[in-house]
């Protein structure tokens, strides 16, 4: 596959380990489930031999076939699923549960709806013990961040999606964490809003020096918005290739989408995803069946 | 201006025209012939009934004694059924363990109970506390248990995210998340608490709104029988609408009506 070559190309041009903020090394997950037939339990394996390297204040976006696993992978990374085989590090740590120095954004918003606004944002930052007046000082700064001055003692149900994820974005940004790792954030608004949110969050990126881990099933989305893509495969799931994305930034000044380069990326994409949907015709089937047992 | 505020009023009226009407039937069913007044006195005696029972002091005694034991019943219920559903809720295997047990005493009517609790605790005050008790805690309990397991799990996994303790989980994310549930249950033991009260008062008792009911059939003072229901419903009537109040302030957060004012 002549694709092929451009695998990893930004990982070799810089060989520092140092600069890797987190690694993913031959990470596995395996369930166990019951077998269609007999009661004898089967391994349903989710992820196999799974390699990642992020960099410091990189935009990595992960896409991939529905059930490919990435966005348990987003989870183990996040700290809330234990892997079968292999390690993820994060600052030169092993990840052993969730922390503050990661913080998650997930499509569903997942604000508290008996908080108002500003108490959403300041819950990792109780978290953290903060005194109530700092915690204010931070949740208002961040409110303003992601640019909803104004509704700090609303609650949540009075807040349109949109800005419902913008609110989401701020309180997961509040308590400061390295890492922002988000779980198709955009998928539950529509189109509109959702370009206003990719080049808002490419703002609060720039301005912020996160490094966002984001997974999203829209090729588009990933190519506008990283650095990197890491397209997945599934059955089992693993990092099928990895796409450097060499946009100039910053994106939102002219129409990217629809710029012949941007095109073309997302082509090779489109293509890396199609093949594997032909590979995997067959055992597809197979693994919906055990998908439903679980 | 003006003619919005006569709209208003309408609409008012119009919500209370059925209450007016069945009251006007009421009224003038004995009075033509339609109903035996002996049995169903005309409305304006049995508002005589109920002023004088007000002035005589009786009314009051007895509105108290039953409130004080509805409130002891639904006091200690709401102490034990509210913790009690918080763990089973929680701890998958205090469930698995007590649910059988629970489902069985759930079935058992609390009246049906009555001349059980008579026998242990006798005809006092203990009986009737304990039969309310039995009857109000099985909604707060059933409900605070659906309520800690049916929380949001995204909510759950979004706090776990963020490192929260068990403790904070607890305490921050599935206590709140399960109150209007909570809340639901409460209000459904509130209405049949007062049921529970009057059958238990009117089977032993020699005080209270029930006794009240059933003494003056007896007695065949049909006017005061007649009072004494009417309270029971204007009761009813002012403990849901407190709770509801009571829910809407503390709940101001929630968009869609758990708490609506109907049952």
């Amino acid at each position: 596959m002549s694709l092929s070559s451009r695998k990893n190309i930004n990982l070799n041009n810089k060989g520092n380990e140092f600069e890797y903020r987190i690694k993913a090394e031959n990470v596995g997950l395996t369930y166990k489930v019951k077998g269609e037939n007999n009661n004898k339990k089967i391994d349903l394996v989710v992820l196999n031999d799974l390699n990642l390297k992020v960099k410091s204040g990189e935009f990595l976006s992960i896409v991939g076939p529905s059930g490919c696993g990435k966005s348990t992978f987003l989870d183990i990374i996040a700290g809330l699923i234990n892997i079968s085989s292999g390690r993820v590090i994060i600052d030169n740590k092993e990840i052993n549960g969730p922390a503050l120095d990661r913080g998650i954004v997930m499509q569903g918003y997942a604000l508290f709806p008996w908080r108002t606004i500003q108490k959403n944002v300041e819950f990792g930052l109780e978290i953290k013990g903060l005194k109530k007046k700092q915690r204010e000082d931070i949740s208002k700064k961040f409110i303003e961040l992601v640019g909803l001055k104004g509704v700090e003692s609303r609650y949540p149900h009075e807040l349109s999606g949109g800005m419902k994820q913008r609110i989401a974005i701020a309180r997961a940004l509040a308590y400061d964490p390295e890492v922002l790792l988000m779980d198709e954030p955009f998928a539950a608004v529509d189109e509109q809003t959702r370009e206003t949110l990719h080049v808002e969050l490419l703002r609060i990126w720039e301005k912020t020096n996160k490094t966002i881990i984001f997974v999203t099933h829209s090729i588009e989305e990933a190519v506008f918005l990283s650095d990197r893509v890491a397209v997945m495969s599934k059955n089992p799931g693993t990092i099928k290739e990895i796409i450097n994305i060499d946009l100039p930034r910053p994106r939102d000044n002219g129409d990217l989408r629809s710029s012949p380069e941007f095109s073309r990326i997302r082509h090779e994409i489109w293509e890396l995803l199609h093949d594997d949907k032909v590979e995997n015709q067959e055992s597809k089937t197979r693994v919906e069946e055990v998908a439903k047992v679980i | 201006m003006i003619s919005n505020l006569i709209k208003k009023i309408g609409r008012k009226l119009y919500n209370l025209l059925a209450i007016f009407v069945f009251l006007l039937i009421w009224e003038v069913a004995p009075r033509i012939g339609l109903a035996d007044p002996i049995f169903v006195p005309p409305f304006s005696k049995v508002v005589y009934a109920f002023f004088q029972l007000i002035l005589s002091g009786e009314m009051l005694t007895d509105v108290l004694i039953s409130l004080q034991r509805a409130l002891l019943g639904f006091g200690i219920a709401l102490i034990i059924a509210v913790p009690l559903g918080l763990i089973i809720g929680w701890f998958d295997r205090v469930e698995k363990f007590l649910d059988p047990l629970l489902q069985t005493f759930r079935q058992t009517s609390a009246l049906a109970l009555l001349p059980v609790f008579i026998l242990i605790f006798g005809i006092g005050e203990v009986s009737k506390v304990a039969i309310i008790f039995w009857g109000v805690q099985w909604p707060i309990l059933l409900n605070t248990i659906s309520g800690v397991k049916t929380v949001d799990p995204i909510l759950i996994k979004s706090a776990r995210s963020m490192g929260a303790s068990p403790i904070t989980l607890f305490v921050k994310v599935i206590l709140p998340g399960a109150f209007p549930s909570i809340f639901t249950g409460i209000r459904l033991s509130a209405t049949s608490a007062i049921l529970i009260l009057i059958a238990a008062e009117m089977i032993g008792a020699n005080s209270g709104l029930g006794f009240l009911i059933y003494e003056s059939q007896v007695k065949i003072e049909i006017p005061n029988m007649y009072a004494a229901i009417l309270s029971i419903a204007i009761l009813g009537l002012v403990v849901n609408y407190l709770l509801v109040l009571l829910g809407k302030r503390i709940m101001r957060w929630n968009d869609t009506s758990v708490i609506s004012g109907k049952e």
